[in-house]
């Protein structure tokens, strides 16, 4: 089956750093640092207090999906979702090597990586 | 300071072009200002306030108050918030007008997205630096998948089924088809919803708006303005604007800003939900309306598919008249922005200058709301209420 290749992913100053940590296979939440909490996206002032001081904590991989959608009108066909981090932090990405018609809400994910078109590791997830 | 009666809805208009290969952006502004204006009983130099949104081509408003030709504006405004932009520039021509500094306030909307063969709903967009977009848009974010997935979670959680979202398509259409400008005026049932094609599931083709050319534009005055005017005096009586994002990852799809612009215009109005008599409800898709019917407190949280379901948006029929001119599913969706229209019909009811076909009757008491960005993501949206005097 065909896979919708994903383009090269945008990647400026202050995002390198999360980017870079995917090549070694990590998958990064930040972390505010002045109220302990996680948050997404990555950046370096927390959205929670605006706080710099910000730290990495390292995925483990786990989540349950949130919700999603497959774009059947698409060529090749394609999944989105919101994935629940078991950390707590709900972020965006794309349920692979599945049938599609298969996924559903509350479904336990684990995070695989895949190639962007630029060879740029991607963290997707797929049925655990 | 509150807003309430302080502004006035004097001129409005809706451009009648679906399809527009011959005509310019800037024309389509241009033509629904005259339109407006004329409506108001205004001219160009009355002017003195412009209002527009990302459709603006150019740099927004410098571009358009030269060209269509407003030596007297002396105050501007730009705000984007996608197809919310309209109903929040109301709002801000109000703030304006109360604090003294302006009396007549033209907004203009206009695009071409049918004639220009944008691929609007399905299509991925192209980078522009965005902080989210590594972490969102590689995925193949576009306008329906996002929605979607706020109905695939609504369902999950509340138990809303295709059927209930079809419902509010089918009230669309029945509204559409006395008005002799929808792209779509043909009646559709629940059945020809949930078997069209299924674009990005739980949404078919028939729970996405349609994609059109056209253009409008609104005329907000001070009171003394519109008592030497002959038309309808529509009275602002509330107004309430909200963002609503993905809150750093605390993601939660039920609900849109609805929740918060809702009830600030009806606590400056001074009216509840139940008594509004017509609503002019954002339907970029139906999930858009089933969100925004709970958030505004016409039914409880969860239980906006029974609250649509056998016609209860149907005017004539239902409780709650909603998108009388066949609303964005069926009537027009101008630049892929419906919220200029909104305002619109919300007037024409104030006025009951609705088609007689779907006029409310007494319809002295009006909303008008916008969402205008993504559900799925983050957007603004925007809530007025407005009452004929």
């Amino acid at each position: 089956m065909a896979e919708r290749q994903i383009p090269a992913p945008p990647i400026n100053p202050e995002t390198q750093e999360w980017w870079d940590a995917c090549k070694e296979g990590k998958f990064l939440i930040p972390k505010d640092n002045s109220n302990g909490e996680l948050f997404w996206y990555p950046r370096k002032n927390s959205p929670l207090t605006g706080s710099s001081d910000i730290s990495w904590v390292e995925a483990s991989g786990k989540g349950t999906i949130y919700s999603h959608s497959t774009l059947w009108r698409a060529d090749p066909n394609y999944c989105i979702a919101y994935v629940t981090l078991d950390e707590g932090v709900t972020v965006m990405s794309n349920i692979v090597d599945t049938d599609f018609a298969s996924v559903k809400i509350g479904q336990k994910v684990k995070l695989v990586w895949k190639n962007a078109a630029d060879g740029h590791p991607v963290a997707c997830f797929t049925p655990a | 300071m509150s807003l309430k009666g302080k502004a006035y809805i004097a001129g409005i208009y809706e451009h009648p072009v679906r399809k527009a290969p011959n005509l310019s952006t800037p024309q389509i502004h241009m033509e629904s200002a005259i339109g407006a204006l004329a409506d108001a009983g205004l001219t160009l130099q009355d002017v003195d306030a412009y209002y527009c949104a990302g459709d603006a081509p150019g740099l927004g408003p410098l571009s358009m108050i030269e060209y269509i030709g407003l030596p007297n504006v002396r105050h501007m405004d730009s705000t984007d918030t996608g197809g919310s932009s309209y109903v929040l520039h109301v709002e801000h021509a109000a703030a304006m007008i109360a604090m003294g500094k302006a009396k007549v306030c033209l907004i203009t909307l206009a695009g071409r997205p049918n004639s220009e063969g944008q691929a609007t709903g399905t299509a991925a967009r192209a980078f522009n630096g965005a902080p989210d977009e590594g972490f969102e848009q590689i995925f193949g974010t576009t306008v329906v998948n996002m929605y979607a997935m706020c109905a695939q979670r609504h369902m999950y959680e509340y138990g809303t089924t295709s059927e209930q979202l079809a419902w509010i398509k089918v009230a669309a259409s029945h509204h559409a088809q006395h008005n002799e400008h929808a792209l779509l005026r043909k009646v559709v049932t629940v059945e020809d919803v949930v078997n069209s094609p299924m674009i990005a599931d739980p949404l078919h083709r028939l729970d996405c708006c349609v994609i059109t050319d056209g253009g409008g534009a609104i005329v907000v005055v001070a009171p003394e303005i519109m008592k030497s005017l002959s038309r309808p005096r529509i009275k602002l009586l509330g107004a309430g604007e909200s963002p609503k994002n993905i809150l750093g990852g605390k993601v939660d799809l039920t609900y849109s800003g609805a929740r918060w612009s809702g009830p600030m215009a009806f606590a400056e109005a001074g009216v509840k939900p139940s008594d509004i008599k017509y609503a002019s409800i954002y339907d970029s898709f139906t999930i858009t309306v089933l969100e925004q019917i709970e958030d505004l407190g016409f039914c409880e949280k969860g239980k906006g598919g029974a609250f649509v379901s056998d016609g209860n948006l149907i005017s004539g029929v239902g409780k709650l008249p909603f998108n009388t001119d066949g609303g964005g599913l069926c009537n027009n969706h101008p630049a892929n922005r419906g919220g200029l229209t909104k305002v619109l019909e919300a007037v024409r009811q104030a006025r009951g200058e609705a088609h007689p076909k779907v006029q409310v009757p007494n319809c002295d008491l009006v909303l008008a709301h916008g969402t205008g960005g993504s559900l799925g993501t983050r957007h603004g949206s925007a809530t007025i209420i407005l009452e004929r005097e």
